[in-house]
């Protein structure tokens, strides 16, 4: 019974839906959720399901396509803007950790190469807990948040030499049964590691992102999802039959398409994928903790637990301190960071393969990986309940607030220069709103001076629904942050269909992606400010107040005309995207200047010019009828 | 034959306050062949898109324009559109024959009552005479004006039973006219059209 595929997914998917929603509820975080949800289904405590070994091997699946998502958004410009942090901070991380680890571990009487091993393995932290903790706590845009985000980037990036390296690592000396793929000598497993690589590279390049655009003209999206699920399943194949981590490839893969035209269609198809698989994985990460050996030798593994978290964070807490982080950002870094992550599981197998290391290292090495994992949520609390309230003024990190459950008319996301104006006008106008905001200085300011604000994260689907989304008459979307701005757009509405939404948007880019989700009322935050400085300036130039005036609401009228004319050719090609933005360029101007020089053009007023007029009447002999109109 | 086109040119500033006007307009609006273009509407900011409405009228047999009576004339938007749209050359003038033929009128709300509409009144004028630079407009459109449907007192007015029997009446001038049963030439004569509506539509009726 218990072999049932059915009676297995119900296991994991009720234990999830259980277990998850509890956690969150207590503050604990989803990922400890699904954690628990696996050590109480695991063989140890309801024995519902045997060792995760080979669901987690179906789970690490939500690792490859995390990374996947991880390479999208790695785009070479994102790189070049967090090089210092990321190279400063990640690298030293990275080599400190490791050397930190290493040195223990040779202290202990390790051979060299098994610790300089384990202690690369020991400096990956979860870029899977720490963002989704970071993200749910809203700390992703602190200054420790972006040190943490820089640190794991580099570690990502940081897990592809390790992997290469790896093979140069292996213990002579263990004569386990050679694994799949991995019977070549070192320098060839090196080489194949490179070709797989640029076997990537190249077929990214030239031969995806054709095949995309021809499945996109296909306009079935069901299509489209299955070939970007092709995509990672057949990249991560290609890597497990070269003896290469899956993850590894598809990070590349999604590193080279960051840049393509596809990148958000690829991410919103992969996306739900990913979580739930990586939900999986968390789930079979705690199945997978060996008990056994908590109780064999709690000692040993509870040493190495508290050693690894500890150097760890006293690493990271030295090197925040070097680069200048505030004391939360160091707290946050060094606590944040302090567990070994989901990459240490993929190394530890890659490890077994290669015979760096056999079971009596890895199993040991999992459970400490896991129970890192396992209390990472507690050192989140901590850090949250306990660490930061000291060392910082307050409000660098705060829960969300919970919204009392009014049923206004509007909802307003984001409260920054656009949504005061906004929402306080429409306040005047009788309309109550009710705002979510992320500032925490701005939250707390507005409300001191009475407005009802929250702070909380718009992206959240149980904050909208809090905010009271399913009754409201409209939903303002005032955020700054394109990426944002256009997620919650999607969220609002996938789930608030008939909410109309008015958004602010940044600039073109911005306002063809919210009208891509379908909303229908956006308005570009720099056209009123702009278009009411050229007015002055014709002004401050001579023109008349009227005439200047009328010029700059044509203007708007033939912009906005223009800017839904060229919505037609986002989709194409740079080259005929560009063509077409010059001819539109060029009416628009010889529009224009009609309106400010051309007496009859017929594109100004002539109701109010009566050259014509002036001419019938000199043609005629007699005033007739038609003179009465005063010039 | 489908009838004759009506447009409603309605011109309110504040539409949502108003007691006659919006009843009128919605009864405009629910008579079949009544295209209503509602102006404050259309153009918040007072920029009149001159093509689009010359295109409306062009395309309408008669031409309503129903506004409240503001200083004895109409409200500044509906100025601007007259001013604009009504081009020489296209509405006048010796080329300007867009306009020929078609029928007009206003359908005027006042806050004073119809006593004060009289040369003895306090106003010293009657409708016609003060909606005489619309008949002159009119005629150099080469249009036909008929006499204005006014409904006055409005300021008097709460309820919608109070308006009822003049939207009543507009509802069917509205209808008549599409349905050609108005006699032209004795609604032009007339001082107004609400008193002799019924003689305005019978003696047609009659005649036909």
């Amino acid at each position: 019974m218990s072999d049932s595929v059915l009676f297995q997914a119900l296991v994991y998917l009720a234990a999830a839906v259980l277990c998850v929603p509890i956690a969150r509820r207590l503050g604990l975080g989803s990922v400890l959720g699904y954690l628990i949800a696996g050590v109480l289904i695991g063989p140890h405590v309801l024995k519902l399901v045997g060792h995760g070994a080979h669901v987690m091997h179906f789970a690490e699946f939500g690792v490859v396509m995390m990374l996947f998502l991880v390479g999208l958004e790695l785009k070479p410009s994102l790189l070049w803007e967090l090089r210092k942090p990321i190279f400063g901070l990640g690298g030293l991380q990275v080599l400190g950790t490791a050397a930190a680890v290493a040195g223990a571990a040779l202290a202990f009487g390790v051979d060299w190469r098994l610790a300089v091993a384990v202690g690369l393995v020991a400096a990956m932290s979860s870029t899977a807990i720490v963002l989704q903790s970071l993200g749910e706590k809203g700390l992703l845009k602190t200054a420790g948040g972006q040190a943490s985000f820089a640190v794991l980037l580099f570690q990502d990036l940081a897990v592809i030499p390790i992997l290469a390296v790896f093979p140069l690592l292996a213990v002579g000396a263990v004569t386990a049964p050679a694994a799949e793929g991995s019977s070549r000598p070192g320098w060839l497993q090196a080489l194949f590691v490179f070709g797989a690589v640029g076997l990537i590279v190249l077929a990214g390049r030239f031969v995806v992102r054709p095949l995309f655009r021809l499945l996109a003209e296909t306009r079935l999206r069901e299509v489209f999802t299955a070939f970007a699920l092709l995509l990672v399943v057949a990249i991560a194949s290609l890597m497990v039959t070269v003896g290469l981590s899956p993850a590894l490839g598809t990070f590349l893969a999604g590193v080279v398409l960051a840049d393509s035209e596809y990148r958000h269609e690829l991410e919103s198809d992969i996306e739900p994928f990913k979580g739930l698989l990586l939900g999986l994985f968390f789930i079979s990460v705690g199945a997978e903790i060996d008990f056994h050996l908590l109780v064999e030798r709690p000692l040993l593994v509870a040493g190495l637990l508290v050693g690894v978290l500890a150097l760890k964070a006293g690493v990271m807490y030295g090197i925040a301190r070097g680069f200048g982080l505030d004391r939360p950002g160091r707290w946050l870094t060094a606590l944040g960071l302090a567990q070994v992550g989901e990459f240490a599981f993929v190394l530890i197998n890659v490890g077994e393969q290669q015979r760096v290391w056999g079971a009596e290292v890895s199993r040991p090495l999992v459970a400490v990986v896991a129970l890192s994992m396992l209390v990472t949520p507690a050192l989140f609390v901590l850090l949250e309940r306990v660490v930061l309230p000291r060392v910082s003024g307050g409000g660098a990190a705060r829960p969300h607030d919970a919204v009392a459950h009014d049923d206004a008319a509007v909802v307003m996301a984001g409260f920054g220069r656009v949504g005061q104006v906004v929402g306080r006008m429409l306040r005047m106008a009788g309309h109550p709103v009710t705002v979510l905001d992320l500032d925490p200085a701005m939250v707390d300011l507005l409300r001191r001076l009475g407005q009802s604000v929250y702070y909380g994260d718009a992206s959240r689907l149980d904050l909208l629904v809090a905010a009271g989304c399913a009754r409201a008459k409209l939903f303002v979307l005032a955020i700054d942050d394109p990426e944002k701005s256009v997620e919650v757009a999607e969220l609002v509405r996938r789930h608030f269909p008939n909410l109309p939404i008015l958004a602010r948007a940044r600039n073109r880019g911005h306002y063809y992606r919210l009208r891509r989700v379908g909303v229908a009322g956006i308005f570009r935050e720099t056209l009123g400010t702009s278009l009411e400085l050229g007015e002055a300036a014709l002004r401050q130039l001579g023109s008349r107040a009227h005439t200047a005036h009328r010029v700059a609401l044509r203007w708007r009228e033939h912009d906005e005309a223009a800017l839904e004319d060229m919505a037609r050719f986002t989709g194409e090609d740079q080259s005929v995207w560009l063509a077409e933005a010059k001819k539109a360029l060029e009416n628009f101007e010889r529009a224009m200047r009609d309106e400010l020089t051309g007496v009859s053009t017929g594109e100004k007023d002539p109701g109010w010019d009566n050259e014509t007029l002036r001419a019938e009447v000199k043609g005629r002999a007699a005033p007739p009828t038609t003179t009465d109109q005063a010039s | 034959m489908a009838g004759r086109r009506i447009l409603v040119q309605l011109a309110h500033p504040v539409l949502e306050r108003s007691r006659v006007n919006r009843r009128l307009a919605e009864a405009a609006r629910e008579v079949e062949g009544v295209t209503l273009n509602d102006l404050y509407e259309r153009y918040p900011s007072l920029r009149i898109d001159v093509r689009r409405e010359q295109r409306l009228l062009a395309e309408h047999d008669v031409i309503v324009f129903q506004h409240p009576f503001y200083w004895y004339s109409v409200p500044a938007l509906l100025k601007e559109w007259q001013d604009l749209v009504l081009e020489h050359g296209w509405a006048y003038g010796a080329k300007g024959h867009h306009l020929d033929g078609k029928v007009t009128l206003n359908a005027v709300s006042t806050g004073g009552p119809k006593e004060a509409y009289q040369p003895e009144g306090y106003n010293r004028f009657t409708m016609r005479q003060l909606l005489s630079p619309w008949e002159a407009t009119a005629r150099l459109c080469r249009m036909r004006f008929l006499a204005p449907f006014v409904v006055h007192g409005a300021l008097g007015f709460e309820t919608a039973e109070q308006v009822a029997p003049q939207v009543h009446d507009y509802r069917r001038l509205l209808e008549a006219l599409r349905d050609d049963a108005v006699d032209l030439e004795r609604a032009a004569a007339a001082q107004l059209l609400n008193a002799p509506l019924d003689a305005v539509l019978e003696a047609k009726e009659v005649s036909a």
